[in-house]
């Protein structure tokens, strides 16, 4: 072995902007266990709050929490779809498909989840998987990104995992969105599932659960 | 023995060390991705069963892959595993279990059922009320609760589609024709939710009543059958029956011989080959801690029993 000396580094010549190559969680096995147990425990008990291992910074406009559920569920076999505001960023796919190795597609109804970053803007859930009534489970799970999302106050759920009543107080929301809940509803036992995030919390609603204001 | 071999023997009370060259919980992440993505859909749709790709698992199939694999899951570093067959810690099946996840997961395993934040079951559950925050986890041989009135699954399928459960209300029928009461007594059908019917699996319908509203999440795990389905908590779980036969429960004539403990499942235990026998606790765990808080049944080799002087 001859000892080569080796010239400092030069610059990196990568171009890709620095956020694309951010990491992913930081213990992939225990972080994707503690994050799936947080929405399992969410869509179990609608109304109850839980919280998401956070840490990630994923590149603008990923939040953390998106990042966190995508990392969790998403792979080679559940593809991906991103809202406008997030497709509109290459590094928020690239981000993606580098950490899950999950397809992005364009057509909601390919996609066994929905990353929304704008949610007041969601389109309608037809535009999504609805599953059949033979498959109900082949349908897509909506998650969406809130600014606020309060559980002692505002709408009222009922349904499985709820003992009588629980409250959901979630903003921005899709516009309709308790008019578009009942319809998804009717559809039972076909339909979507959304999961909220806010910050590190997480609330789930399953298409069992029903809507009042 | 010799000295050397019982020097050199492991010891089975040794603490199980970690495994290592496997992932934690033994299953790969993106196995894992693909059950906690079916765990999901099938707390969404209660009662219907989610096709999965069960694994290969180091036991056969009917000794609770398909369990083991939602446990393995489910399961992290700070979670307590409590593991019983027919309502016994000590079975070899569930040891089995226990230590195989001591070992691949390094997770707290107890008896205890109030201790435990998973609990996988095969064929009971636990007489300990559960609690909100714990997962009970069903072993399940036969996940379709219609398989054997028809053999297909493409119909079995499409009656669940449809929720056409008339096939089911005449077997109940045909038993209250020929027995005068439905005979069925383990893995008695419910529906859930007010839509799907399911099978409990082979639990006595005797603890169907503890799966209606319970606070505690309730996972199956079918690993030959490849289907996983769920009940979330306090979730309608209602016991077919009808208005003239109502659902009722086993009763058993006699506290367990060895707590004194009533309404609970008893086990019969044969003691000799003259119509000796005893009824004992099924659940092992709940029988001991009566037993510690002094509790005696009438069998219980110490000889004092519940409500009565031991001056004999």
């Amino acid at each position: 072995m001859h000892a080569v000396p080796v010239a400092p580094e030069e610059t990196p010549g990568n171009a890709a902007p620095a956020d694309a190559l951010s990491p992913g969680f930081a213990d992939p096995v225990l972080d994707a266990q503690a994050a799936f147990r947080a929405v399992m425990e969410a869509l179990a008990r609608p109304g109850t709050p839980q919280r998401l291992p956070v840490g990630l910074a994923p590149p603008a406009p990923l939040s953390p929490a998106l990042a966190a559920i995508a990392l969790t569920l998403a792979d080679h076999e559940a593809p991906l779809w991103l809202d406008a505001p997030l497709a509109a960023k290459p590094a928020v796919a690239a981000w993606l498909r580098f950490h899950t190795g999950a397809r992005i597609v364009a057509d909601g109804r390919e996609a066994a989840f929905a990353l929304v970053s704008d949610p007041a803007a969601l389109a309608p859930f037809d535009r999504f998987a609805l599953g059949e009534l033979a498959y109900p489970d082949r349908s897509t799970t909506l998650v969406l990104a809130c600014e606020r999302l309060a559980t002692d106050r505002g709408l009222v759920l009922e349904g499985p995992g709820i003992r009588e009543t629980a409250r959901l107080d979630a903003a921005p929301l899709p516009d309709g969105f308790v008019a578009r809940w009942r319809a998804n509803g009717a559809l039972f036992p076909r339909g979507v599932d959304v999961i909220l995030t806010a910050g590190d919390r997480v609330v789930g609603l399953p298409r069992t659960t029903t809507i009042r204001e | 023995m010799s000295a050397a071999v019982a020097t050199t023997s492991t010891s089975d009370s040794t603490p199980a060390a970690l495994e290592t060259g496997y992932n934690f919980a033994y299953l790969d992440d993106q196995t894992k991705r693909m059950i906690r993505r079916a765990i999901l859909k099938g707390i969404a749709i209660p009662g219907y069963q989610v096709p999965f790709a069960s694994r290969e698992m180091p036991m056969p199939y009917g000794w609770g892959t398909g369990g083991v694999q939602v446990t393995a899951s489910v399961i992290g570093p700070s979670d307590v595993l409590k593991v019983i067959d027919q309502g016994s810690d000590d079975t070899t099946n569930a040891v089995s279990i226990r230590k195989f996840f001591a070992r691949t997961a390094g997770v707290a395993t107890t008896t205890r059922t109030r201790a435990a934040t998973v609990i996988q079951t095969r064929h009971r559950i636990p007489e300990e009320p559960l609690a909100e925050g714990q997962v009970l986890v069903y072993q399940v041989p036969i996940p379709e609760p219609l398989r054997f009135l028809e053999p297909r699954e493409t119909e079995t399928r499409t009656l669940h589609a449809l929720a056409e459960y008339g096939l089911m209300h005449v077997k109940l029928y045909e038993d209250i024709a020929r027995h005068g009461h439905i005979a069925k007594t383990y893995a008695y059908p419910v529906e859930v939710a007010g839509r799907y019917v399911m099978d409990p699996s082979p639990t006595p319908k005797f603890d169907n009543p503890k799966m209606e509203m319970s606070p505690a999440l309730q996972l199956f795990g079918a690993g030959r059958e490849q289907r996983i389905y769920a009940v979330p908590p306090y979730t309608r779980v209602r016991s077919l029956d009808f208005e003239d036969h109502p659902f009722t429960v086993q009763r058993f004539a006699e506290p367990c011989a060895l707590c004194a403990g009533t309404g609970v499942y008893l086990d019969e235990v044969i003691l000799d080959d003259r119509g000796g026998r005893m009824f004992v606790c099924s659940d092992s765990d709940h029988c001991e801690e009566r037993r510690a808080a002094g509790h005696r049944g009438t069998m219980l080799a110490d000889g004092t029993v519940d409500g009565e002087t031991t001056d004999a």
